[in-house]
């Protein structure tokens, strides 16, 4: 088989506090997999994310992105190899227009003039917020900040996209909208979710976090359909949605 | 969803004002300020030169005069201390409306308050005819600091953020039959003033997070 994008072997992390989060994890994801990492309040999904790219480095066990290890050396291309969007798209658009936003990752990789201008344009066209370039960002809607995060990370052509609860907070239209965005793009995606129902619509294969360990793992519709690991797990489907129907 | 566009203080024109390099209106603003606190309080007819050539701008930029006005009273601190001072300064006395005030306490204190009347009308003005945007980009050219520039930068982008914040806040305290009417309650007030610290300082450190995420090393690039 190819060297995963992502390879993380039993990673296991406590806080400075001593709140141990992780506790050995296991993951592999492909190049131009979609794998939704689903589990309760807890259970150290967000710790999860933040290894991916080296904000947090584990205690032990190990975190490659195509076959370069997460090690302070390498920080600067696994943070253009892995592109995180983060919760709040408040937190990930600073800058003072959107253009520039999404211009500030591929500007720290050294890019600049007509090329910094193309891949800048090429992403907010891919999230369908080209014609909103010189805005400044708290003018968007909340749907429209997300996309913009999604582009601001887009721009950097990194391998993977983690995404953290990509439709928290959004009504149903920019939810949906998101989901054609993502459904659109040729890349490797991870996304961390309570959305049960979107994690089916996105992703075929499904990880279960518990407790800071890989519980499960499988087609996203086999997991949705085990009652008995769903239960075990607080994980519970929306009243009225039957997986099987979709 | 959304907040209002332009900026509070900003008020959209097309004037000579308006479309003046940036930069160069802040260095006027800064001499302007300088040359008007040096200027010696008994040269009225200084300070009424300084208030003509604000007037002449003022109409130049079309900014209503009333827009300024209604913003002026964020000098109500100053002119406060500045009706203390005839009160609380030594030296010979005059009667005034039966009142013994100080001379010297008196000429200070309108000095104070001409002095700060014309330098925050200038400062609306700025305000008024230039867009937050460019008025970092004009401290830029005159070589401040990145570091300030951009610490600035931050501010102007989250300072609606963090007042929705402060707005919901409020919101939720008096949905819960809370109005602050006298002292005892400002302890509440205090506390949510904590609680948006730690919120802002929170956030700040999401948004580092979410920079360093994409390859901030502690220079933003131009």
């Amino acid at each position: 088989m190819t060297t995963p994008v992502l390879d993380l072997q039993s990673v296991a992390f406590a806080y400075p506090d001593g709140h141990q989060a992780l506790f050995g994890v296991d993951l592999h994801v492909h190049r131009g997999e979609r794998v939704a990492v689903l589990g309760p309040n807890g259970a150290g999904k967000t710790t999860l994310v933040l290894h991916l790219n080296g904000i947090l480095l584990p205690g032990r066990g190990t975190v490659s992105v195509s076959g370069l290890p997460v090690v302070k050396e390498n920080l600067a291309e696994i943070r253009r190899r892995v592109g995180i969007v983060f919760q709040d798209p408040d937190d990930q658009l600073f800058m003072g227009s959107v253009r520039e936003d999404v211009a500030f990752g591929p500007r720290n990789l050294g890019i600049r003039g007509a090329e910094l201008d193309r891949r800048v344009m090429s992403a907010l066209d891919m999230v369908g917020m080209a014609d909103f370039a010189d805005r400044p960002p708290h003018h968007l809607s909340f749907g429209q900040r997300r996309r913009v995060a999604v582009a601001t990370v887009l721009v950097m052509e990194p391998e993977i996209i983690v995404l953290d609860e990509p439709s928290s907070n959004l009504d149903p239209a920019s939810r949906r909208e998101l989901a054609d965005v993502l459904t659109a793009l040729d890349v490797t995606l991870m996304m961390v979710t309570h959305d049960l129902p979107y994690a089916l619509q996105l992703c075929p294969r499904a990880v279960v976090l518990s407790d800071g360990i890989v519980a499960a793992q499988g087609r996203t519709l086999d997991i949705l359909t085990d009652d008995a690991l769903m239960k075990s797990h607080r994980l519970e489907l929306p009243y009225g949605f039957d997986p099987h129907t979709c | 969803m959304g907040a209002p566009h332009g900026h509070r203080l900003h008020f959209q024109g097309h004037s000579p004002v308006h479309q003046a390099p940036a930069h160069l209106k802040i260095a006027f603003l800064v001499s302007f300020m300088l040359v008007v606190v040096a200027t010696p309080v008994p040269w009225l007819a200084a300070f009424a030169a300084y208030a003509a050539v604000l007037a002449v701008l003022v109409a130049l930029s079309g900014v209503p005069a009333l827009y300024l006005a209604r913003r002026l009273v964020i000098e109500t601190p100053v002119l406060a201390f500045a009706v203390l001072l005839p009160f609380i300064a030594t030296g010979p006395t005059v009667d005034l409306l039966g009142l013994s005030l100080s001379r010297p306490g008196l000429v200070a204190g309108g000095g104070l308050v001409v002095k700060a009347t014309l330098g925050v009308l200038a400062s609306l003005l700025l305000a008024a005819t230039t867009e937050p945007r460019d008025l970092l980009a004009g401290l830029e050219r005159l070589r401040v600091p990145s570091q300030l520039v951009q610490i600035m930068g931050f501010m102007v982008r989250y300072l609606d953020v963090v007042s929705d914040e402060l707005r919901r806040m409020k919101t939720a305290r008096e949905s819960r039959g809370f109005t602050a009417r006298d002292p005892r309650h400002w302890p509440v007030i205090g506390r949510s003033a904590g609680a948006l610290f730690i919120r802002s300082f929170e956030r700040g450190e999401r948004v580092h997070l979410a920079m360093i995420s994409r390859g901030y090393d502690g220079t933003v690039r131009r």
